[in-house]
C-alpha cells in the first residue's frame, strides 16, 4: 500500500523540507516504520515507547494523525489499517497553558 | 518584531476578555512567508480550562486544511493566561511546534472580563528557546509595501 503522508513544518527537517512524502504499509504502524527507514528520527517524534508495551509504543499525546480526515485515535491508533492512496496527515497539537 | 493591525489586536484582547477565567486561544493566519497576520481565527479551547488550552483535533485539521487551500500559515498563535503574567510557561515552551510563528500571550489577570488595558506580549519559541520581541500596532498593514515586510 502506498500512501501520502503530509509532514508539518517542524518535522520537515527530517524530510529535506518536503511537505509530503510517500510511505508503504498496511497499517499506520508499518507506514511509520517505513518512513523511519527513509527519514531516520521521524518515528521518535510521533511514537512514544513506554516500558511494558513490548516496544510497539503509542502515538505521542500531543501529536495528531489523521487518515482521510479521521483522527486515528478513533480508528485504532497505530493499528489503523490503510489502503492504497489513503492520505495521512500529521499535525502537532496547538496547546499549552499557564499550568 | 510583530507588526499587527489595531483591529486584530483588539479582537485578540476581546476574545481573551470574553473567555476569562478560561484561557482563550486562536491564530492569525497570513500568506505563507509574508509575516503578515491578516486573518483572525479564534479557536475553541477544547480543554475549557483556566490553566490549559488545546485546539480540538478536528478543528485543528480543518484550520490547517483551510490555510493550505489559501496558501497561508499561522503567522500568530495566541493564547491567554488568566492568573499569571503574559510569559510562556514551561508547558507553552515544550509544546510550541511552530518555529516560524509569533507566539502572542495576553494576560487577563488584571480586569478579568472587563475592558481595559492588558498585558500583550509576543515571542519566538524555537527548540525550547524563548525570545521576546517588540509589538508594533499599526492602523493597517501595508500589503503592497514590500520594503517593510522583511524586518
Amino acid at each position: 500500500m502506498a500512501v501520502e503522508v503530509r509532514i508539518p513544518t517542524i518535522l520537515r527537517t527530517y524530510t529535506d523540507g518536503q511537505k509530503a512524502v510517500s510511505g508503504e504499509g498496511a497499517t499506520l504502524s508499518e507506514v511509520i516504520e517505513d518512513l523511519e527507514s527513509n527519514h531516520p528520527g521521524l518515528k521518535d517524534r510521533l511514537v512514544e515507547v513506554k516500558d511494558g508495551d513490548h516496544g510497539t509504543g503509542d502515538l505521542r499525546r500531543f501529536v495528531n494523525v489523521y487518515v482521510n480526515d479521521e483522527d486515528v485515535r478513533f480508528t485504532g491508533g497505530l493499528a489503523t489499517s490503510l489502503s492504497d492512496g489513503d492520505q495521512v496527515v500529521v499535525l502537532p497539537a496547538v496547546a499549552g497553558g499557564a499550568r | 518584531m510583530l507588526r499587527i493591525e489595531q483591529e486584530t489586536y483588539d479582537a485578540i484582547v476581546a476574545h481573551a476578555r470574553r473567555d476569562h477565567p478560561d484561557e482563550a486561544c486562536g491564530v492569525v493566519a497570513g500568506p505563507e512567508g509574508s509575516d503578515r497576520p491578516e486573518r483572525f481565527v479564534p479557536m475553541v479551547n477544547a480543554a475549557g480550562s483556566p490553566t490549559f488550552y488545546e485546539f480540538d483535533p478536528m478543528d485543528l485539521l480543518r484550520l490547517y486544511q483551510d490555510m493550505d487551500a489559501r496558501g497561508e500559515e499561522p503567522v500568530v498563535v495566541y493564547h491567554s493566561h488568566t492568573a499569571t503574567e503574559a510569559y510562556p510557561s514551561r508547558t507553552d515552551i515544550g509544546l510550541a511546534m511552530e518555529p516560524d510563528a509569533h507566539y502572542v500571550l495576553v494576560s487577563t489577570r488584571d480586569g478579568g472580563n472587563s475592558a481595559g488595558p492588558v498585558e500583550f506580549r509576543s515571542y519566538r519559541i524555537v527548540d525550547g528557546a524563548v525570545t521576546e520581541e517588540a509589538v508594533e500596532i499599526v492602523p493597517h498593514t501595508t500589503r503592497n509595501d514590500e520594503s517593510r515586510s522583511q524586518d
